[in-house]
C-alpha cells in the first residue's frame, strides 16, 4: 500500500516508515504525529539492516544527524520548509566538515572547506543529513561499479547494479535508507540510477541548479537534482535547488514560478515517443514495459506521436568527446598538492604528480582522461573536439524540431534494466551505451524525469519524459499525471520485508 | 652577412583591482603566506569562477588606449599544464577569441618615431607563488619548494607586440612608455621588482632586408628595463655568432644571468607545449557593447601625449619641459596641482620639477604624493604641492637664491616643512638691504685697490672678484643681481 | 588505431603514470572507443557553428568588492604537506 497526500487516516502500529514520501512524512511531522527524531532513526535502522549489503552509503554520519532531527523536534518556533526530513548526499557534492570523496581514492580524506549551495539551501531548508552516498568515481560510470570503496547493489536484487553514478543515493532512496536523496546528472547520472531502482529521478535544465560545491566532471553537463519516492517529492525538493547563484556564473534564475502539482489527466498533453531511442538494441523487456506504460498514457488522455532526432546516433560519441575532455580539465587540480591524495617518496614534482594520480585515480577515470586529453591534443582538436562541438549544435536543434511538434518527448530511461554486477565492466563502450537515452538530453542541455514505469522480470524500467528548457513545471505535472495513470505502487523488498 | 634583430614583446600587467579576478580574496603585495586564498583560488574541488567587472574596464582602458579594436564577443578558454603554482591545472585565458586586437604604441627614440604593432590584449590570471628551498633559493638545486597562493587569481592583462622591434634600446623605451601609459590609466602600480610588470621577449635574427623570420628564442621574465635590454642585446651577440659561424639557432627559452651577463639555455629539449585550449564552460562569453565600450571611452584619463599639448597650450611650458613632464605620470600629476594651488610660474616649477626636484626622488627612491597608484610600501616624500610653489615663487622674487634653493628644496622633501620656516632656521634669507650690502661692497673696494685700478682701466670682468669678496663676506646671502649694481656705481663714481 | 605512442603521450600530458603492462589495453580500450566516436567524422559540418554553452548567457560579472579569505589554518588543513604556511612539494625539476 502507498500511502497518498490525503489518506492519512492511519494507525501507527501498522504504518512503515520508510515507506513514507517526503511530502507525507512533512505533513505528519508538522501535525506532530511522528518526529523527525523517530523518522530519522527508522532510516538509520533501515541502513544498519541493509548497508552493509546495499552499500549505498560511503559515510553515514548517523550522530550527527540525530542531533539535527532533535534540534528541529526541540525547536518551538516556525519549522522550515524541509524541516527534518532525512536526507542522503551524492558524495560529489561537497559538504564542509564532512569528508567527500567522490569515490576516489584521491580524495579519500578530504574534508571540505566549504559546503555546496545547493546542500546549503536544502539544510537552509531544515534537512535532516543521513550520510553521503556511493557513486561511481568523480561520477564516471552508469553502473557504481567504478567506486574505490565498492560497488553499490540494486535493492530489487543484490546481484545486480543499482545504475550509476548515483547509484547510491537511488538505492539508498530504494531501499528506504533515505526519504529523498541529491543526485547529479552528466550523461544520465539520476535517471538511469533511479530507471534501475525503481524511483524518481529528475535533471533539471542546465543552469537552474548552482554547481558550485559539485565536484565538476564534464561542467558544461553536470546539473544537480533530486532522487525521489514519487514526483510529488521531486517537485517539492526542486523549488528548493533552483535559482541564481552569484557563485555559479552559468546559473539563472528560474524562470518560471513553480506551481503546485494538481492532479489531472494527460488530455490534450502531446507526446513524442523518439523513434531513435526505442526498438534495436533494446531490451524486449524493457520495450513491453514501456509500451504497456505508453499505452497507460494514451489511457489517459495523452495524444502519442511518433518524434524523431535525426542526429541521435552522433549523440554518444559527440559526448564521449566533450564530457572526457572537460573531465581532463577538470580533475587535473587533483594533483597531491592542495589536498587529497599524495604520494609518498617521489624524487620531483613530474614523479609526485604521476605517481600521485596512478594511485589515486581508478581505471575508468584515467581512460576518461586520457580520452580527453587526447580529444584536445594538438592535432585533434578540430576531428574531435570541434566537430563534437557541432554535433552538440545538431542535437540542439534536433531536440527544437522535435519539441516544437511535441509538448513533450518520452522514451525508455535505458535500454535495459539493471544487469549483473561485472556484467559489463570488461567493456567500457557497451557500458557507455546503457546511457543512449539519457546522453541526448544532457547535450542539449534540456529537463528531464525517469519515472517507474512497471518492471520486467521482477526489475525495474524507468519511463523518461523530456521537456523544454525551463519548463520543469510542466515536465513535472505531466510526469506527476503519467505517474498517476500508470500507478506503480511498489516498493523494493528491502522496504517491502520491513512491513 | 649582416643581421637584424627582430624582437616581439609578450607584457604581463598585473590589475590593481581590489579583488582577485575570480574569487573575492584580495589583491595585494606580499603578507604571510596562502592567508589570501579560498576555495576557487585554492582550486578546491567545485569552486567556480565568477569574473571581476572592474578588471574588464581595466582590461577595456588598456586596449583603447593601444589603439585597439575591440570585437563585439570574447571568451575565456583553459589553458591545460601541470605546473605547482597553477592550482586547477589550467590557467583561465583568451586563446583565439581575445578581448582586442591589432593596436598599436608609438615610442620616440633619439627624435625618431618607431610604431609598435599591437598583436592583441587578453585578460587572465596569475599563478601562485613558488618559493625554492634548498642551499641555492633558486629553483636549479633546490631541494623542495613552497607553494604561497596569495597571488593566485591576481587579475593579469597580457599585452603581444608584433615582432616590430629592432633594437634592445627600442624594446627598452617601448616598455617604458608602455608602462608610463598604464600609470596613466591607474590599472596597475607596474612595480617591475615585485612583478606587477612582466616582459618576456621573443628575438630572432634575419639578414638586413630580408622580411622573413628566422627561428626565435625566448628571454622570460626581464624585471628591469635594464636587464630587457643588456638581455636582448647579449642574445643578439649569441645568435649573430651562431649564425656567422654557420650554426643554426635552436628554438628555446634562454635564460639571461643579470650578474654574470650570460645566456644560457633553460630548457634545451622542452616536452611539447600541448596545452589543449579549450573553452572554459564554466564562463560565459564577454560582449563587449558599443555602449560598453563607449563608457569606458569616456571614463579614460587622459594620456601623456594630450597632457604635453595642454601643458604647451595652456601653461605655455616649452615643448622639452612638456615630454619630461608628462613622461612621467607622478611627476606630472603633481606639478599640476602645484599650479592649481599656488600663483608660481609654470615654466619655473616645471624647471625646478624636472631639475633638482627629479634629483632627490631618483637619489632617494621617494615617490611624490599623488593620487596615482603606487606600489605598496613605497616612500612617498614629503614635500607639499603648496610648499613647493611657494619655495618656486621666493626663488623667483628673488627672496631665496638659487644657490639657497638648491640646499632648501631637499630639506623640504626631508622634513615637510614650507621654505619660509627652513630658510628662517638657516638663516638664508638674501640680504637685499641696500644699506647692508654699501658696507660690504665699501670694505671690498677699500682693502683691494689694486683691484679698483684695473676696472677703472677699463677691465670690466673684475667685478666678478668684487662679487665674490661680498658674497663671501655675507655667506653667500647676498642679492646677486643687487651687488652687481651697486658695485658698478660705486666703483665708476 | 591508438598506438603505444599515443597511450604514452596523452599519459605524459596528462600526468598519469601508465605501467608497461597496461599499455596494450588502454590503447585496445581506447581504439574500440574513438572508433566508435570517429562516427562522427562522416558528418560534414562545416556550416554548423559549434556549441559551448547550451545557455545564453553573457556578461555574468561580480563586483570588486574585497570578501573575506578563508583562515590560514584552514586554507593549508588539507595539504598533504605543509611548512612555514604554505605548500610544500618536491623539487621543481624540467622534466
Ligand atoms: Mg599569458
Ligand atoms: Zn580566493
Amino acid at each position: 500500500m502507498v500511502l497518498s497526500g490525503c489518506r492519512l487516516s492511519w494507525n501507527r502500529e501498522y504504518v512503515n516508515l520508510l515507506r513514507l514520501t517526503a511530502t507525507e512524512a512533512l505533513e505528519l511531522m508538522k501535525r506532530g504525529e511522528i518526529s523527525s527524531s523517530e523518522f530519522t532513526g527508522a532510516f538509520l535502522s533501515q541502513i544498519d539492516r541493509h548497508d552493509d549489503d546495499v552499500f549505498a552509503f560511503l559515510n553515514v554520519t548517523g550522530e550527527s544527524a540525530r542531533e539535527e532531527a532533535a534540534a528541529i523536534d526541540a525547536s518551538a518556533s516556525g519549522r522550515p520548509a524541509l524541516a527534518g526530513l532525512p536526507t542522503a548526499i551524492k558524495d560529489v557534492l561537497c559538504t564542509r566538515g564532512v569528508t567527500t570523496t567522490c569515490a576516489s581514492k584521491m580524495l579519500e580524506n578530504y574534508n571540505p572547506i566549504y559546503t555546496a549551495t545547493c546542500v546549503q539551501r536544502m539544510k537552509d531548508a531544515g534537512i535532516v543529513t543521513l550520510g553521503k552516498t556511493n557513486m561511481d568515481e568523480f561520477a564516471m560510470g552508469s553502473s557504481t561499479e567504478n567506486s574505490a570503496y565498492g560497488p553499490t547493489r540494486n535493492p530489487w536484487d543484490l546481484e545486480r547494479v543499482p545504475g550509476g553514478s548515483s547509484g547510491g543515493s537511488a538505492a539508498a532512496v530504494a531501499a528506504g535508507e533515505c526519504v529523498w536523496a541529491l543526485g547529479s546528472d552528466t550523461g544520465g547520472s539520476i535517471r538511469q540510477p533511479a530507471a534501475f531502482c525503481g524511483v524518481v529521478g529528475l535533471k533539471p535544465t542546465y543552469g537552474s541548479v548552482s554547481r558550485y560545491g559539485l565536484i565538476a566532471f564534464a561542467s558544461s553537463f553536470d546539473q544537480v537534482g533530486p532522487i525521489t519516492k514519487n514526483v510529488r517529492d521531486a517537485h517539492l525538493m526542486l523549488q528548493f535547488l533552483v535559482g541564481k547563484d552569484p557563485l555559479d556564473s552559468t546559473s539563472v534564475e528560474y524562470p518560471v514560478e513553480i506551481p503546485p502539482l494538481e492532479d489531472r489527466d494527460l488530455s490534450g498533453v502531446r507526446l513524442g515517443i523518439v523513434k531513435e531511442l526505442v526498438g534495436e538494441g533494446f531490451d524486449s523487456g524493457v520495450m513491453e514495459t514501456f509500451s504497456k506504460a505508453v499505452a497507460m498514457l494514451e489511457a489517459a488522455g495523452a495524444e502519442i506521436g511518433e518524434a524523431s532526432l535525426p542526429h541521435v546516433e552522433y549523440a554518444l560519441p559527440a559526448y564521449y568527446i566533450l564530457a572526457p575532455a572537460e573531465a581532463s580539465a577538470n580533475l587535473a587540480r587533483f594533483d597531491g598538492v592542495r589536498y587529497g591524495l599524495r604520494a609518498g617518496d617521489t624524487s620531483g614534482i613530474t614523479e609526485m604528480y604521476e605517481e600521485t594520480r596512478r594511485i589515486g585515480f581508478g581505471d575508468e577515470v584515467k581512460r576518461r582522461i586520457m580520452l580527453g586529453t587526447h580529444a584536445l591534443s594538438s592535432g585533434y582538436y578540430d576531428a574531435y573536439y570541434g566537430q563534437a562541438q557541432k554535433v552538440r549544435t545538431l542535437m540542439v536543434q534536433d531536440f527544437a524540431s522535435a519539441l516544437g511538434q511535441f509538448d513533450m518527448l518520452i522514451s525508455p530511461t535505458a535500454p535495459t534494466t539493471a544487469f549483473r554486477l561485472g556484467e559489463k565492466t570488461g567493456d567500457p563502450l557497451t557500458m557507455y551505451k546503457s546511457d543512449i537515452c539519457t546522453i541526448p538530453v544532457n547535450l542539449a542541455g534540456l529537463p528531464a524525469i525517469s519515472i517507474p514505469a512497471g518492471l520486467s522480470e521482477g526489475l525495474p524500467v524507468g519511463l523518461q519524459i523530456i521537456g523544454k528548457a525551463f519548463t520543469a513545471p510542466t515536465l513535472l505535472q505531466t510526469a506527476y499525471s503519467a505517474e498517476t495513470a500508470i500507478g506503480f505502487g511498489r516498493v523494493s523488498p528491502l522496504i517491502e520485508g520491513q512491513d | 652577412m649582416e643581421f637584424e634583430p627582430v624582437i616581439g614583446l609578450e607584457i604581463h600587467v598585473e590589475l590593481s583591482t581590489k579583488s582577485k579576478m575570480f574569487c573575492g580574496c584580495r589583491v595585494e603585495f606580499g603578507g604571510e603566506p596562502n592567508t589570501r586564498t579560498c576555495p576557487v583560488c585554492l582550486a578546491h574541488p567545485g569552486a567556480l569562477p565568477v569574473m571581476n567587472q572592474q578588471a574588464i574596464r581595466y582590461l577595456a582602458r588598456i586596449s583603447l588606449s593601444l589603439e585597439c579594436s575591440v570585437p563585439e564577443k570574447s571568451i575565456f578558454h583553459r589553458k591545460n599544464y601541470f605546473y605547482p603554482d597553477l592550482p586547477k591545472g589550467y590557467q583561465i585565458s583568451q586563446y583565439d577569441q581575445p578581448f582586442a586586437v591589432d593596436g598599436q604604441l608609438h615610442v620616440m627614440l633619439d627624435e625618431k618615431d618607431y610604431r609598435v604593432g599591437i598583436e592583441r590584449v587578453h585578460q587572465e590570471e596569475d599563478t601562485a607563488k613558488n618559493i625554492h628551498g634548498g642551499e641555492s633559493g633558486r629553483i636549479a638545486g633546490s631541494t623542495y619548494s613552497l607553494i604561497d597562493f596569495n597571488r593566485s587569481g591576481t587579475p593579469l592583462v597580457e599585452i603581444v607586440t608584433r615582432p616590430d622591434i629592432h633594437s634592445p634600446q627600442v624594446a627598452r623605451a617601448f616598455l617604458n612608455k608602455l608602462k608610463n601609459t598604464l600609470q596613466y590609466l591607474d590599472v596597475s602600480d607596474c612595480n617591475m621588482e615585485e612583478g606587477s610588470l612582466r616582459c618576456d621577449a621573443n628575438i630572432s635574427m634575419r639578414p638586413v632586408g630580408d622580411t622573413g623570420l628566422g627561428v626565435k628564442t625566448e628571454l622570460k621574465n626581464m624585471n628591469s628595463f635594464k636587464h630587457l635590454e643588456k638581455g636582448l642585446t647579449q642574445e643578439i651577440i649569441r645568435q649573430t655568432e651562431l649564425l656567422k659561424n654557420g650554426e643554426k639557432i635552436v628554438q628555446q627559452t634562454v635564460h639571461f644571468d643579470v650578474t654574470t651577463g650570460d645566456i644560457s639555455p633553460l630548457r634545451s629539449k622542452e616536452f611539447a607545449h600541448d596545452y589543449r585550449y579549450f573553452p572554459e564552460p564554466d564562463l560565459v562569453p564577454l560582449i563587449a557593447t558599443a555602449k560598453f565600450v563607449d563608457g569606458i571611452r569616456a571614463e579614460m584619463p587622459e594620456l601623456p601625449e594630450a597632457r604635453a599639448q595642454r601643458y604647451m597650450k595652456d601653461l605655455e611650458l616649452p615643448e622639452y619641459n612638456a615630454e619630461v613632464l608628462t613622461a612621467s605620470r607622478e611627476l606630472a600629476d603633481f606639478f599640476e596641482s602645484v599650479t592649481e594651488k599656488t600663483s608660481a610660474s609654470p615654466k619655473s616649477v616645471s624647471n625646478w620639477a624636472m631639475g633638482d626636484l627629479s634629483g632627490y626622488l631618483n637619489s632617494t627612491g621617494e615617490h611624490l604624493a599623488t593620487k596615482s597608484v603606487f606600489p605598496e610600501g613605497s616612500n612617498i616624500c614629503k614635500l607639499s604641492p603648496e610648499n613647493f610653489g611657494n619655495f618656486v615663487k621666493m626663488v623667483d622674487e628673488g627672496i631665496i637664491g638659487v644657490t639657497s634653493g638648491k640646499e632648501v628644496l631637499p630639506e623640504m622633501c626631508k622634513t615637510g616643512k614650507s621654505a619660509n620656516k627652513i630658510v628662517k632656521a638657516k638663516g638664508l634669507t638674501q640680504i637685499s638691504d641696500q644699506s647692508e650690502l654699501e658696507a660690504h661692497i665699501d670694505e671690498a673696494i677699500a682693502g683691494n685697490p689694486g683691484q679698483v685700478e684695473q676696472y677703472r682701466a677699463g677691465k670690466e670682468q673684475v667685478i666678478g672678484f668684487f662679487v665674490g669678496q661680498v658674497m663671501k663676506a655675507t655667506r653667500g646671502q647676498a642679492n646677486p643681481k643687487l651687488v652687481n649694481e651697486l658695485l658698478k656705481k660705486k666703483l665708476s663714481g | 588505431m591508438v598506438t603505444h605512442d599515443d597511450v604514452i603521450y596523452v599519459a605524459k600530458l596528462a600526468r598519469l603514470k601508465v605501467e608497461a603492462d597496461d599499455l596494450d589495453r588502454y590503447a585496445g580500450q581506447l581504439s574500440s572507443i574513438l572508433s566508435h566516436i570517429d562516427k562522427i567524422s562522416e558528418l560534414d559540418l562545416t556550416s554548423v557553428e559549434p556549441t559551448s554553452h547550451v545557455i545564453d548567457l553573457s556578461n555574468v560579472f561580480r563586483e570588486d568588492e574585497p570578501r573575506p579569505s578563508v583562515d590560514r589554518d584552514e586554507a593549508l588543513a588539507n595539504g598533504p604537506e605543509v611548512e612555514n604556511g604554505a605548500f610544500r612539494v618536491p623539487p621543481i625539476l624540467e622534466s
